[in-house]
């Protein structure tokens, strides 16, 4: 049921995050008598790649696809699963003692769970390049939201650039409605094709491998698409007014009022990481991702993560994620009821099948450097307005890692906290100092994960022990 | 840069840009109503005054902070638009006390 506010102080299981994976969790657990709070930011459930599959203006099924559609059936069996699902609800902060502060409707609370799912998905990999903070550049996925969840198109002169399976269903998505694109920059570097032959036989077998196929087709018969792209710079007096880039040695300037960018998702760790859930640097991927155990187990006690958080794996793998790590709560908690749920073995079958072709479109779709390792005057860090050449001369004069960066040029310490600029710092300082990103590390990231005003924090229900921290007397 | 789709038969919500009247549909965020409202919109950063607009739409990049019904640095695409809503372009640092 959805709920305005937690009912309660304490649950079984808290699951952070209602997209693919977060409501099949929420699902299987409450079905089999967890006591299940489904906690979302956004107003409505199904995550990025559902979103606003209960409210989207776009009704006719054809436009957005049977895949999107398919979230619904996930939404209304959570909707009569007997969990708790409350939107609009920001989880600020998690500790390793399960305890979660949650700020919803201007209020701010906390709440304990025996376990918490985290299934907080995926961000769009950032994208540095030459102005791409100018009005006028945004993220692929960004056009994508504002379609599903208020049927918005590009209207003036539109460049979608990038790579990506997402990539391509956005642009596809956006033609079926009727918006504008003039061209589409194809990132995807040519030796890339080599590199994934290996693995396409597995590939050919994904569910993904035929839907993917037609939908390039489908972008190519109505767009001009220029493939091996290899520069982009986005330039304007204030906004976007010109897309600059090379591709096969040449270069071009086309005029442009948007430029889409996508070069892939990577998952969204600042709540995991801030749990001190611990995390090792993926290679091929190119990413930070947790480190599990066949169930999503985390580092921390009662700690599970599910869906693109625990590893980009798509949708479809998302669901599975979340049951797997569902069936493990309700065996820890309540055993018995395992036995009214389909077996673990049917899941990670499940799973199995998903993730089967996954390295193909990693290897392939893998990002070049020159797009995740700026240089000169692009901003890195939106935030703070910090250049890859002031990053460099940071670590010129003594720099190691991206905590040290902090204290000389506020990296990632704005409001989206690292969000956008920590991959990128953390290659960037790899690159210049000549270690494996590993060793370099990430941001320490600590609660609040989101900014909560301090009247929230004020307004916080306290007991004896806490006054008595902080009062004299 | 966006304009609405055909066939939105989503119920018209009236808000106020910078106080002028600006018609949103139901379920819009408050970045989605202001992209298809067609007015010059971009916020000032903090840092160096530099015009922006959303970039992420998700709840990520805080590129959307706006002022709503008076209170500065809300991230507009993840707020809801309500009737009679008033959103100001917020021009560099939330001030104190908003």
């Amino acid at each position: 049921m959805t709920i305005n506010r937690p009912m309660r102080d304490e649950y079984d299981l808290a699951v952070i995050g209602a997209g693919p994976a977060g409501l099949a969790a929420a699902s299987l657990a409450a079905q089999s008598g967890l006591l299940t709070l489904l906690l979302d930011e956004n107003q409505g459930p199904g995550g990025q790649v559902w979103r606003a599959v209960t409210s989207t203006p776009v009704k006719e099924t054809r436009l957005l696809g049977d895949d999107y559609w398919a979230g619904s059936k996930l939404v209304e069996e959570v909707r009569a699963s007997g969990a708790e699902i409350l939107q609009g609800a920001t989880v600020w902060s998690l500790d390793r003692h399960l305890e979660i502060g949650i700020s919803a409707g201007g209020g701010s609370q906390f709440i304990r769970a025996e376990r918490v799912i985290l299934a907080t998905g995926a961000l769009e990999r950032p994208f540095p390049i030459p102005g791409w903070t100018l009005p006028g550049v945004m993220t692929a996925g960004a056009a994508q939201t504002a379609l599903k969840s208020s049927g918005l198109i590009p209207d003036g002169k539109t460049v979608v650039a990038g790579q990506g399976p997402l990539f391509w269903l956005l642009t596809a998505q956006i033609l079926r409605m009727g918006g504008r694109i003039d061209l589409v920059l194809d990132t995807t570097e040519r030796r890339n094709y080599l590199r994934a032959l290996p693995h396409a036989a597995a590939f050919l077998t994904s569910p993904y491998f035929r839907k993917g196929l037609a939908m390039m087709r489908e972008v190519r018969s109505k767009v001009r698409v220029v493939s091996g792209v290899t520069r982009i710079a986005a330039s304007g007096n204030g906004r976007l007014e010109e897309v600059a880039y090379e591709a096969g040695g040449r270069s071009v300037s086309v005029p442009a009022d948007l430029l889409l960018l996508h070069q892939g998702v990577v998952p969204n760790v600042n709540l995991a990481m801030s749990a001190g859930v611990k995390h090792r640097w993926d290679d091929i991927q190119l990413c930070w991702s947790p480190v599990l155990d066949a169930n999503g187990g985390t580092s921390v006690e009662g700690i599970a993560i599910a869906g693109d958080g625990a590893g980009i794996g798509g949708a479809l793998a998302a669901v599975e994620r979340g049951r797997i790590a569902a069936r493990a709560a309700v065996e820890a908690l309540r055993p018995q009821a395992g036995a009214k749920v389909p077996s673990m073995e049917t899941f990670r079958a499940a799973l199995a099948k998903a993730e089967r072709g996954r390295i193909f479109l990693d290897v392939l779709f893998r990002p070049s450097k020159q797009f995740r390792i700026p240089g000169g005057d692009t901003i890195v860090c939106r935030c703070e307005e910090v250049t890859a050449q002031d990053i460099l001369d940071s670590v010129a004069i003594g720099a190691t890692g991206p905590n040290q960066l902090k204290a000389y040029r506020r990296t990632g310490m704005g409001p989206c906290q690292g969000r956008l600029c920590g991959l990128t710092v953390t290659e960037l300082m790899a690159e210049a100092r000549g270690k494996p990103p590993e060793e370099i590390g990430y941001y320490r990231l600590r609660a609040p994960v989101k900014p909560i005003t301090l009247s929230e924090l004020a307004s916080l229900p306290k007991n004896e022990s806490a006054t008595k921290a902080v009062v004299r007397g | 840069m966006f304009k609405r789709f055909d066939d939105d038969t989503r119920k018209v919500v009236e808000i106020f840009v910078d106080g002028r009247p600006v018609m949103a549909r139901e379920g819009d965020t408050v970045s989605a109503a202001l992209f298809a409202s067609g007015l010059d919109v971009r916020r000032k950063t903090a840092v160096s005054g530099a015009p922006r607009l959303p970039y992420c739409m998700m709840g990520v990049c805080f590129d959307c902070l706006v002022t709503i019904d008076g209170m500065g640095n809300r991230q507009g695409c993840l707020v809801p638009v309500h009737p009679g809503m008033q959103i100001e372009i917020q021009k560099g640092k939330r001030e104190i006390g908003r």
